[in-house]
C-alpha cells in the first residue's frame, strides 16, 4: 500500500465515518433518554435515501404508504390508550400529533406525485416524510412497554427491525437506488482528489454534532433531555414527562438519521434492507463510546469508517466480518476497564 | 385428582410421540424433527435467558458452527459423523468459552449487542470462506449410522432427535434442582447478594453460556446430518431471534417451554407459509412482518409465555421433604476472646464526601458487637467495606489473621463472614428453603456435571437438612416451601439471617435485623443471637432499636458523620454526653 492509497482510503473512511457519526449520535440520544437500544434506526437512513430517489424519479415514494400505515395504527393505539384510561378529552390532541402531523408531508408528496418537484423542495420533503417513522414506531410498540427492562426493550427493538425490513420490501420493492449527486465539484490537493461530496458529508456531520451540543447546553428542552437521561425519576419530580422527552429524542434522532440518508444516497446504492448493517456499524461506534458518551461515539464511529475502508481494500469479502469482529476486542477493553457493573435495574424480576 | 389427570396427559403425550412414525405422514415427521432440533437450541435459551437472565441473539451462529464443523469434517475429510459430533461440540464449546470470557463480565445490554455482532460476523464468515463452499454451502453430508443401522430415513433420525432432546431436558432439569442450579436461578436480580454468598457470578454465567452453546452445537450436528446439506441461511440473525422467541413464547422460565415454543413457532411458520401466498406475492416478507407483530404483542401482553397456562393442567412437582440426613460438618470456631476482626483507619470517599473517615475498631471472637449511630453515619458503608461489597480507599481490615482489605466478596465469604442486607436481598420467586440453601453454597462441592448426573444427592440431602434446621431455628420451618416473596418484610429479614447461618460463618454481620419485627419477634431474634454467641459465633450488627441493642450486645461502637465517636460497654456509651448529643442534638 502506497501512502497515496492510504490517504485515499483514509479520506474515504472519514467520509463514511461521518455518516456513522450522525447515526451513532442518534442511537446514543435515543438510548440515553428512553433506554431503548433502537436497532431499526439504520432503516431510517436507508428509507430517507430511497424516498429521495423516488422523488427524483418523479415516483410516489413508498414512505407515503409506510407513514400512513403507521399513523393509522398509532391513532388506534392512542385512542384505545386514552379511552381505557378514561380520558377521552386527550384523544383529540393525540390524533393531531400522531395522525395529522405525520400525514401532512405524506399528503403533500401524494398530491405532487408524478409532478417533478424542484430540487430544493425534494430534500426537505424527503426528510419530512421520513422523520415521523421512528416516533410513530415508538408510540405503537415501545411506549406501552416503557416500564420494562432495557433487555426486554432491546428484544422488542430487534423484532421491530425485522418488521420494518418486511415493510420496507413491501413499500419500496427489491430494487436498489442511488440518488443524484448533491454536488459534483472536485478538489485536487497535489495527487489527492477530494470530492465536494466528501467535504459535504464531513462538514454536515461536524455542523450537526455542534448543533446537538449547543441544543443540550443552551436550551431548556435540551436540558430536559439530559435530565431524563441522568435520572428518570428525578426528572419526573421536577415536572419533566419522560414520554415527552422520549418523543423529542426520537424526533431529533430521526432528523439525524434522515440527513445521513440524504448524504449517503449519492455515494452508495441502497436497498430496502441496507439500513440494518449501517445501523449496526454505527452501533459498534457507539459501543466504543460506551453508549453514553457523545464525543466517544463520534470518535468510535470515525474509527469504524476508517476500519471499513481499509478492510475493504485488503479483502472486500471479509469487510463485514472485520467490522463486526472488532467489537470483540472493544468489548474486551471495556470489560477490563470497567469496574464490575452494578446492575441495579436487574434487581426487579423482568 | 388434578395431579393424576396430569400424569395421564404426560403419558399419553409421550406415547403419541413414540408412535409418531406409525401414525403420522412423512411431512408430519419432518415437522416434528425440526421442532425437536429447534427445541434443543431453545432449551439452551431457557437456561441462559429464562433462568440465568442473559440474553443472546447469537445462538443461531452456534448452531451454524456445529453444523458446519461436522459437515466439513465428514465431507472434506470423510470422517464418521460421530467424530463430527465430537468436533462440532469441541469447536462450539471453545468459541463460546472465548466469546463468553470476553463479554460476560459486561452488564446489561452489552452482551446482547455483542451477540448480534458476532452472530453477523460468524454468518458472514460462513458465506465467504472458500473451504465452506461460500454461499452455496456444503452438500453431500453423510447420514448418521448407529452400527449397521442408517439414520438416513426421516423416521429413523426422528428417534435420535427426540431421544437427545429428552436426555438433554432431563439433565438440565436435574441441574436446575441442585447446588449450581440454585446459583443459576439466583442470577436474576443483582449480583451483590450472589457474590456475598461465595458464588462466582462470572463462572456461573460462563458455564451456562457454554452449556447453551453446546446444546446449539448439538442441534447443528443433528441438523447437518438430517438435511444432509448446510448453507449460511439457516444460521442468520433472524433465526437467532427466532430461537429467543421460541423460549419466550413457550415460557422462558420453564424447561418444557422450550419444546412448546419450538412447536408453536414451527407450526405457525408452516401455517403462514401455506396461508400468506393467498394474500400477497411477497409471502416470505409478510411472514416476517406477521412474526414481528406476534413477538411485539406477546411481549406486551403475555411476557410469561404459554407455559404458565399449561402448567395449571400438568401435575405439580411433588414437594418431597428432604431425606433425613446429617447436617453438614461445621467449622471449628475460633477461640473466644482472640481478635477476630480488626479494622484500622478505614476510609471511603464517594466523590468529595468522606462517608467513612478513619474508623477503627476490633471485634473479639464470641462477642456481640453493636454498631450504632444516626442515619447517614456511615454504618452500612463500613459493613459493605468489611464484606467486600465496596473497596476502601485507605485502611486495613484483618479477619482471623488474614488481610482482607483488598479481597473480593467471594473470598471474604469463604473466609467465614456471612452477612444480611439493609435492603433485603432475597429471590422472591424461590422458596424459603431454596433461599437458605444458597447459603450452604460455600460449604458444599458438587459441580455442574455431578448435579446433571444426579451424583450430588447425598450432599444435597445434607444441605437440605441443614437449611431446614436453620429455617426451624429462626421460626420459619413451617413455611419452608412457600415463596420467599410472600413473607412480610420483617420475616424476610429473618430469612436472610437463616441464609447467613446456613453458611456456618465465624462472623455474622447483620444490617438492621430487627427492623420491621414485632416485639415478640425481636425478643426471639435476641434469644437466637445469644444462642449463637454460646456456640462461639461472633455477631456484628447495625441496629436502630437502641433498647434491642443495649440488652443484647457486649460492646457498642458509635459512629457519627463517618467517624467513630465512642466505643465501649453499653452502659458507658449510653451515659456518654457526645452520644446523646449526636442522637438528640446539643442542649445548648
Amino acid at each position: 500500500m502506497t501512502p497515496d492509497i492510504a490517504l485515499i482510503l483514509g479520506i474515504d473512511g472519514i467520509a463514511t465515518g461521518s455518516i456513522y457519526v450522525l447515526v451513532g449520535l442518534g442511537l446514543v440520544l435515543i438510548f440515553s433518554v428512553t433506554r431503548v437500544v433502537f436497532v431499526p434506526f439504520g432503516d431510517i437512513v436507508a428509507f430517507s435515501a430511497l424516498t429521495l430517489a423516488s422523488l427524483q424519479l418523479g415516483r410516489m415514494p413508498g414512505t407515503v404508504y409506510l407513514v400512513a400505515t403507521l399513523a393509522v395504527v398509532a391513532c388506534i393505539v392512542v385512542t384505545v390508550h386514552h379511552w381505557r384510561r378514561g380520558e377521552p378529552h386527550r384523544i383529540g390532541r393525540g390524533l393531531i400529533g400522531y395522525g395529522i402531523l405525520p400525514l401532512l408531508p405524506a399528503a403533500i408528496a401524494w398530491f405532487f406525485a408524478g409532478a417533478s418537484l424542484p430540487n430544493w423542495a425534494q430534500i426537505p420533503l424527503a426528510i419530512a416524510l421520513v422523520v415521523p417513522i421512528a416516533p410513530l414506531i415508538e408510540r405503537i410498540a415501545l411506549r406501552p412497554l416503557a416500564d420494562a427492562s432495557v433487555l426486554l426493550l432491546l428484544i422488542v427493538s430487534v423484532a421491530l427491525t425485522f418488521a420494518l425490513s418486511g415493510l420496507g420490501l413491501l413499500f419500496f420493492g427489491p430494487e436498489g437506488f442511488r440518488t443524484k449527486p448533491l454536488t459534483t465539484e472536485v478538489f485536487r490537493f497535489g495527487s489527492v482528489i477530494v470530492t465536494s461530496q466528501t467535504i459535504l458529508m464531513v462538514a454536515t456531520a461536524i455542523v450537526f454534532s455542534l448543533l446537538l451540543f449547543l441544543f443540550f447546553e443552551h436550551t431548556l428542552a435540551g436540558k430536559a433531555l439530559r435530565a431524563t437521561a441522568v435520572n428518570r425519576v428525578g426528572a419526573r419530580i421536577v415536572g419533566i414527562r419522560p414520554s415527552n422527552t422520549g418523543t423529542l429524542a426520537f424526533l431529533l434522532a430521526s432528523l439525524l438519521g434522515a440527513i445521513s440518508g440524504i448524504l449517503i444516497g449519492p455515494v452508495t446504492t441502497l436497498y430496502y434492507d441496507s439500513g440494518f448493517i449501517i445501523g449496526l456499524k454505527a452501533f459498534v461506534g457507539a459501543i466504543i463510546g460506551g453508549l453514553i458518551s457523545y464525543p466517544g461515539t463520534a470518535i468510535g464511529a470515525v474509527l469504524i469508517g476508517l476500519l471499513e475502508s481499509f478492510a475493504s481494500f485488503w479483502s472486500s469479502s471479509f469487510k463485514e466480518v472485520t467490522v463486526f469482529s472488532v467489537l470483540i476486542p472493544v468489548l474486551l477493553w471495556r470489560s477490563l476497564s470497567l469496574e464490575q457493573t452494578d446492575e441495579e435495574d436487574a434487581e426487579v424480576e423482568g | 385428582m388434578i395431579a393424576r389427570t396430569g400424569v395421564i396427559i404426560v403419558i399419553v403425550a409421550v406415547a403419541i410421540l413414540l408412535a409418531a412414525p406409525f401414525w403420522a405422514a412423512e411431512f408430519t415427521i419432518t415437522l416434528l424433527n425440526y421442532i425437536g432440533i429447534y427445541a434443543l437450541v431453545a432449551l439452551g435459551v431457557v437456561l441462559l435467558t429464562g433462568v440465568g437472565g442473559l440474553t443472546s441473539f447469537g445462538q443461531a451462529a452456534f448452531v451454524g458452527i456445529g453444523a458446519y464443523a461436522t459437515a466439513w469434517l465428514t465431507t472434506a475429510e470423510g470422517a464418521s459423523p460421530w467424530l463430527g459430533l465430537f468436533f462440532a461440540l469441541a469447536l462450539t464449546g471453545i468459541v463460546a468459552a472465548f466469546l463468553g470470557a470476553i463479554t460476560l463480565r459486561l452488564g446489561g445490554h452489552f452482551l446482547p449487542l455483542g451477540t448480534i455482532a458476532w452472530g453477523l460476523s460468524i454468518y458472514f464468515l460462513f458465506g465467504n470462506l472458500e473451504s465452506l463452499g461460500r454461499n452455496n454451502g456444503i452438500t453431500g453430508v453423510p447420514p448418521i449410522a448407529i452400527g449397521p443401522v442408517s439414520l438416513a430415513p426421516n423416521d429413523a433420525i426422528y428417534y435420535l432427535i427426540w431421544g437427545v432432546l429428552a436426555v438433554a431436558t432431563i439433565l438440565i432439569a436435574n441441574l436446575l434442582d441442585s447446588r449450581e442450579g440454585r446459583a443459576v436461578r439466583s442470577l436474576r436480580g443483582g449480583v451483590v447478594m450472589v457474590e456475598s454468598l461465595g458464588i462466582s457470578v462470572f463462572r456461573i454465567r460462563l458455564v451456562i453460556f457454554v452449556i447453551a452453546a453446546l446444546l446449539a452445537g448439538l442441534s447443528g450436528w443433528l441438523y447437518a446430518h438430517m438435511s444432509r446439506y448446510v448453507s449460511p441461511a439457516p444460521f442468520d440473525l433472524r433465526m437467532g431471534i427466532q430461537y429467543l422467541f421460541m423460549a419466550i413464547l413457550g415460557g422462558s422460565g420453564h424447561i418444557l417451554g422450550a419444546v412448546v415454543g419450538a412447536a408453536l413457532i414451527t407450526l405457525l411458520q408452516n401455517g403462514l407459509q401455506d396461508l400468506l401466498p393467498h394474500f400477497a406475492e411477497n409471502g416470505q416478507q409478510l411472514e416476517v412482518i406477521v412474526f414481528a407483530i406476534i413477538y411485539v404483542l406477546a411481549l406486551q401482553f403475555a411476557r410469561g409465555g404459554v407455559m404458565p397456562f399449561m402448567l395449571r393442567y400438568l401435575p405439580k412437582p411433588a414437594r418431597h421433604a428432604p431425606a433425613i440426613a446429617e447436617p453438614l460438618p461445621r467449622r471449628a470456631m475460633p477461640q473466644a476472646g482472640i481478635p477476630l476482626l480488626t479494622v484500622q483507619d478505614l476510609l471511603k470517599r464517594f466523590g468529595g464526601l468522606e462517608a467513612v473517615s478513619r474508623v477503627g475498631f476490633e471485634v473479639k471472637a464470641g462477642e456481640i458487637v453493636g454498631l450504632i449511630g444516626p442515619n447517614g453515619a456511615g454504618k452500612s458503608t463500613v459493613f459493605n467495606l468489611v464484606t467486600g461489597a465496596l473497596k476502601s480507599d485507605e485502611g486495613t481490615i484483618v479477619f482471623l489473621g488474614q488481610d482482607i482489605t483488598r479481597a473480593g466478596q467471594r473470598r471474604i465469604a469463604r473466609a467465614g463472614i456471612a452477612r444480611t442486607f439493609q435492603h433485603v436481598k432475597l429471590r422472591p420467586s424461590m422458596t424459603l428453603i431454596d433461599n437458605v440453601l444458597l447459603g450452604t453454597y460455600v460449604r458444599t462441592r458438587s459441580g455442574f456435571l455431578a448435579s446433571a448426573l444426579r451424583l450430588d444427592r447425598a450432599e444435597e440431602a445434607r444441605a437440605g437438612a441443614e437449611a431446614l434446621a436453620q429455617l426451624k431455628r429462626v421460626g420459619l420451618g413451617e413455611q419452608a416451601y412457600d415463596q420467599a416473596g410472600n413473607l412480610p418484610l420483617g420475616r424476610q429479614r429473618v430469612l436472610e439471617v437463616a441464609r447467613a447461618l446456613a453458611a456456618d460463618p465465624a462472623l455474622i454481620i447483620l444490617d438492621e435485623p430487627a427492623a420491621g419485627l414485632s416485639r415478640p419477634e425481636k425478643l426471639a431474634l435476641a434469644d437466637l443471637l445469644r444462642g449463637l454467641r454460646k456456640e462461639g459465633v461472633t455477631v456484628l450488627l447495625v441496629e436502630h432499636d437502641v433498647e434491642f441493642v443495649m440488652g443484647l450486645v457486649d460492646r457498642i461502637v458509635v459512629m457519627d458523620f463517618g467517624s467513630k465517636l465512642v466505643e465501649g460497654l453499653p452502659a458507658v456509651v449510653r451515659a456518654d454526653p457526645r452520644v446523646q448529643e449526636a442522637y438528640l442534638g446539643s442542649v445548648a
